[in-house]
């Protein structure tokens, strides 16, 4: 068994505008230097076979066709053997 | 002929009996819904894929809809030529589904947005604008993910083969960024496909049809697709 955590970016290009409402807070509550505030998504979930290629594969393929949309975001993974 | 409309239900679809009623009930034509589940889109003519929040919205707006055992049937039905409207959720699906290109962000403002807007009618030789007899018309918006963006190549694509139908703009139809609801790049409001039988928009025209409510522009997008089969 795996457990996999996906993370998806939003691409550096597009605009994110909740990251940017979110740092006008951080401005209110006196942050000043924090900059480049992006929100994005962290997924978590089991991948139920002991072949590695086999769970990397699904982890992909799933992280690809419905998790991340790639026309506006990136993913990153990662897969850790738990039994 | 009097086409057969197909009205898509999804769980969350909350714009389905509007676009039910108006096409039915208002303009006399013929209307059946379809559960997403399902496979056969009954010989309907014309599909519209409605508003609303299938899945709840979660993950990105028509990203689990798009997977619904109906869009197979939906794609191959639009391969062979068959006509497509998404409206609102509508449009967010077949941008999901890859039948036109593009994605919806959130809107600028992080807010829903619900009010009449005016829309520019960019193309009007479209089986799904040529029937409209003015350049801009009066039509209801209300969605929190309207924000419409594709890269630099598809948008001068979208531009060079006149695939925007509708752009925000004024009641004289100027297109300028004062006129944006949303962050849409280009005022973009409205697309279609290359091959023209599969349209997008954001703004509702199934909530424009009944004269009872004092604005009856979006009609004349369906008519406009109704008489395309006479």
């Amino acid at each position: 068994m795996f457990k996999a955590t996906v993370i998806i970016k939003r691409r550096p290009k597009i605009l994110d505008p909740q990251g940017k409402a979110v740092e006008q807070g951080a401005k209110l509550l006196g942050f000043n230097n924090v900059r480049g505030t992006r929100i994005g998504k962290y997924i978590e979930f089991f991948v139920d076979t002991n072949d590695k290629s086999l769970a990397e594969k699904e982890v992909k393929e799933y992280s690809e066709k419905l998790l991340s949309n790639p026309i506006m975001e990136d993913y990153e993974f990662i897969l850790e053997k738990i039994k | 002929m009097k086409p057969k409309f197909g009205v898509i239900v999804f769980p969350g679809s909350n714009c389905d009996y509007d676009a039910y009623y108006s096409v039915k009930k208002v303009l006399g034509y013929e209307a059946q819904f379809i559960w997403h589940k399902e496979t056969d889109l009954k010989n309907s003519d014309v599909i519209i894929l409605p508003g609303g929040f299938s899945y709840g919205d979660y993950l990105r707006t028509g990203a689990i809809a798009r997977f619904s055992p109906i869009l197979d049937s939906i794609v191959s039905f639009a391969e062979n030529g068959g006509i497509v409207i998404g409206i609102c959720n509508g449009f967010q699906i077949l941008l999901e589904a890859g039948l036109l290109p593009g994605v919806m962000l959130q809107n600028q403002s992080l807010k829903f947005v619900c009010k009449d807007i005016y829309l520019k009618v960019e193309n009007s030789e479209t089986l799904f604008s040529r029937s409209i007899p003015k350049s801009v018309i009066k039509i209801p918006i209300k969605h929190g993910e309207g924000n419409y963006f594709a890269d630099e190549s598809t948008l001068s694509d979208l531009e060079m083969n006149s695939q925007i139908i509708f752009k925000y703009s004024s009641g004289s139809g100027e297109t300028s960024e004062v006129y944006n609801p949303n962050g849409s790049l280009n005022n973009i409001a409205g697309i279609i496909n290359k091959r023209k039988n599969v349209m997008g928009m954001m703004p509702h025209p199934e909530n424009a049809c009944d004269p009872i409510l004092k604005k009856t522009d979006g009609a004349f997008i369906f008519r406009s697709i109704a008489e395309s089969f006479n």
